[in-house]
């Protein structure tokens, strides 16, 4: 049993078999469906992001955009009941969500999660030394910790002030985002899924937000960016851009794509497709 | 007089009554004191509590009482670190207070044995009624405590702490603290110990006009303890009580919380934990009087169940005729951890004024699994995530107090918990 429920650690440590370039993220003839109720959202989804390619994923609403966001991170309301997503090569869909960040899969949610009683400086000491163990790498002391949150609050101009309220509590929908993209400078991910991070953002935020994402743009690192307006991706300019449309992509093209799009609307596209 | 016909004494009810017995002759006490305690020991007779009596209907307190060990005279009890770092602490150890009493600016501190023995005690001693057994079986054997009286606008330095300890075998004990008009006050009541013992403690408070205290007990017996405890408090004009109650121990645990507002725009804030694990029985009930006009109340209570354990929340507010204006909520919060856990809740609200605003509710959940996810899609493994998210559920109403140091001691208190249930 050469590890089908290995953890990453273990998987991480064997040398990978393949022949052929290991891409990032590849995502082959995907299904699923909502566990509760068997709804199919996902039907035959086909998506291929290499290393450092910042991918933009565009659709209408109930496309299955934001499931897909979530499968990639392993919420277990979703049930994959056909295909594969392979991450550096290795199938992720036995791992858990905890499993999946440590190997370096972020994402950041489109309506980050309100937990009152937890400081936000201690989930992030938390999580950033969860995942430093899960890779034996020895824990933060809280002044690093502090010095590193520091210089990231900054730069996306945050008020150190939030970070001693409890996680994301009172933050409002901006501060919400821009505390997301927090946490993923701090958690240096390989593969950033990034879900609707530009709906409730004032033009001045949606810069800042922008800013911090190209910052962390670089060769081994990947971007996929969902969202449903061309906006964002003026500011993140994506390599390519795909069309998802009833749970499949439909339509793959460079960053043209988008501004086809905000043209003349999905409805020429979905009709290609039907 | 109590009417019920009782066809065979329980081998606990007959232990605790060939114990007095064998205890009258030592217990502290002049001729009213023992007219009290005569008194007391015929309730205990008559039988302890059932669930056909209404206030004990969730804890069937004769049934689950199932032993009472004798007095273990060889005993030794050790006094505690304070949870509060800097607390004078007054310990009560295996039932016996000490002798050597610190000095306390704006405080006197006096043995409650020479308050037995002199009878200026006895009229403490009345029951709140036929259902007081905690009431009654104190009563009967109460040796000790302390009894504390903080001078009028006096503002302690530092927190006092008082401890009782035990070491297994019997303890009755009570503390009775009077804070003078316009005093500040933090104490801590520790019930604690580290044998199979059968505790009865009762504490009184009495708050002078303008006063502000925060009380908290910290109940955290062993595994196999019994726990009987009783707060009773008075809260006198624009006095103002901060009552923090946290249970983490015992097999069969009981906390009565009485409180009567009995001065207007006198405020009791009532917040509570109650970390239950194992197949222990614990029962925190509350009857609070809003008895005069303009006097408010909030009480919280959270509750974690593991295991095979057993909660119970009876809260009930009284708001008198005349007690208009009134301002009360309540709310118990249960997380449900475990298929074989229980809580119940049963708040009471008891109404003859017509212009007040009261409410009440109550939550049983299990963990929020949205949370859960947020939590793990950032890296940390399912249990620590858990972990993290019942200590916040918990925490919402420790930080409350707002005070740093009382939020963190109360905190550890909870990690060390955790530590040991998680």
């Amino acid at each position: 049993m050469a590890g089908a429920k290995a953890g990453w650690t273990d998987m991480a440590l064997e040398a990978p078999t393949y022949e052929t370039e290991i891409i990032m993220l590849e995502i082959k003839n995907l299904h699923a469906r909502i566990v509760e109720d068997g709804t199919e959202i996902i039907r035959g989804l086909n998506l291929t992001v290499k290393d450092g390619e910042v991918a933009a994923i565009m659709g209408p609403n109930g496309s299955g955009k934001s499931t897909l966001s979530y499968i990639l991170a392993g919420r277990e309301d979703y049930e994959v009941t056909e295909g594969e997503i392979l991450y550096n090569g290795h199938s992720i869909l036995e791992m858990d969500p905890a499993e999946r960040a440590a190997a370096g899969i972020f994402l950041a949610f489109q309506y980050p999660m309100e937990i009152p009683g937890v400081a936000t400086m201690e989930f992030l000491k938390v999580a950033l030394n969860a995942q430093r163990k899960a890779r034996g790498e020895e824990p933060l002391k809280t002044p690093e910790l502090l010095k590193k949150v520091k210089a990231a609050a900054a730069e996306l101009n945050m008020d150190m002030g939030m970070l001693k309220r409890p996680l994301n509590v009172g933050f409002s929908g901006g501060e919400k985002k821009r505390a997301e993209i927090l946490q993923m400078k701090l958690l240096e991910p390989k593969l950033c899924v990034l879900d609707e991070t530009d709906s409730g953002l004032d033009i001045d935020a949606l810069k800042i937000v922008a800013d911090g994402v190209n910052a962390l743009r670089s060769p081994d690192r990947s971007i996929v960016v969902i969202t449903h307006y061309q906006r964002l991706l003026e500011h993140i300019v994506p390599d390519s851009v795909h069309v998802l449309y009833r749970g499949q992509v439909v339509k793959t093209g460079d960053k043209s794509l988008a501004l086809e799009l905000e043209a003349n609307g999905y409805a020429g596209i979905i009709e290609e497709a039907a | 007089m109590n009417m019920r016909m009782q066809p065979q004494r329980t081998p606990a009810e007959a232990a605790l009554v060939d114990a007095f017995d064998e205890r009258l002759s030592l217990l502290p006490g002049d001729g009213a004191v023992m007219v009290k305690r005569d008194a007391a020991i015929e309730v205990v007779k008559a039988g302890l509590p059932t669930r056909r009596v209404e206030s004990w209907h969730y804890t069937d307190f004769r049934r689950m009482l199932t032993a009472v060990p004798a007095y273990d005279q060889t005993a030794k009890a050790e006094a505690k670190q304070p949870v509060l770092a800097d607390a004078t602490v007054l310990a009560v150890l295996n039932g016996v207070a000490s002798t050597r009493i610190p000095e306390i600016e704006g405080v006197t501190v006096s043995r409650l044995e020479d308050k037995l023995s002199d009878g200026s005690f006895a009229p403490a001693m009345a029951l709140a009624g036929p259902d007081d057994a905690i009431g009654a079986i104190n009563a009967a054997f109460v040796a000790d405590g302390y009894f504390v009286d903080i001078a009028p606008g006096a503002e302690l330095a530092a927190p006092l702490e008082l401890q009782n300890v035990q070491a297994g075998g019997q303890t009755h004990v009570r503390f009775p603290v009077r804070v003078g008009a316009g005093a500040k006050a933090t104490i801590v009541e520790r019930q604690t110990g580290t044998g199979a013992a059968f505790v009865s403690s009762v504490g009184h408070l009495l708050i002078g006009e303008g006063a502000d205290v925060v009380y908290i007990i910290v109940q955290d017996q062993p595994e196999d303890a019994t726990h009987l405890g009783q707060f009773n408090a008075d809260i006198g004009a624009n006095g103002k009580l901060t009552l923090f109650v946290m249970n983490a121990g015992g097999k069969l645990v009981r906390q009565e919380v009485r409180v009567r507002a009995s001065g207007e725009g006198a405020y009791f804030t009532l917040r509570g934990v109650n970390l239950l694990a194992g197949d222990g029985h614990t029962d925190v009930t509350m009857v609070l009087d809003h008895a005069v006009p303009h006097t408010g109340s909030t009480e919280v209570i959270r509750n974690v169940v593991t295991g095979k354990a057993r909660g119970v929340f009876q809260g009930r507010i009284n708001v008198h005729q005349y007690a208009q204006k009134t301002d009360a909520k309540m709310a118990c919060n249960t997380l449900l951890l475990s298929d074989d856990g229980e809580f119940s809740t049963k708040p009471e609200l008891e109404i003859f004024a017509d212009d007040v605003v009261c409410g009440h509710g109550a939550t049983v959940t299990e963990i929020d699994r949205d949370h859960l996810f947020y939590l793990m899609a950032r890296g940390i493994d399912e249990k620590t995530a858990r972990g993290l998210l019942v200590k916040a559920f918990l925490a919402e109403v420790i930080e409350e107090l707002e005070e740093e140091p009382i939020v963190e001691a109360l905190e550890a208190r909870l990690d060390a918990w955790f530590a040991t249930h998680g």
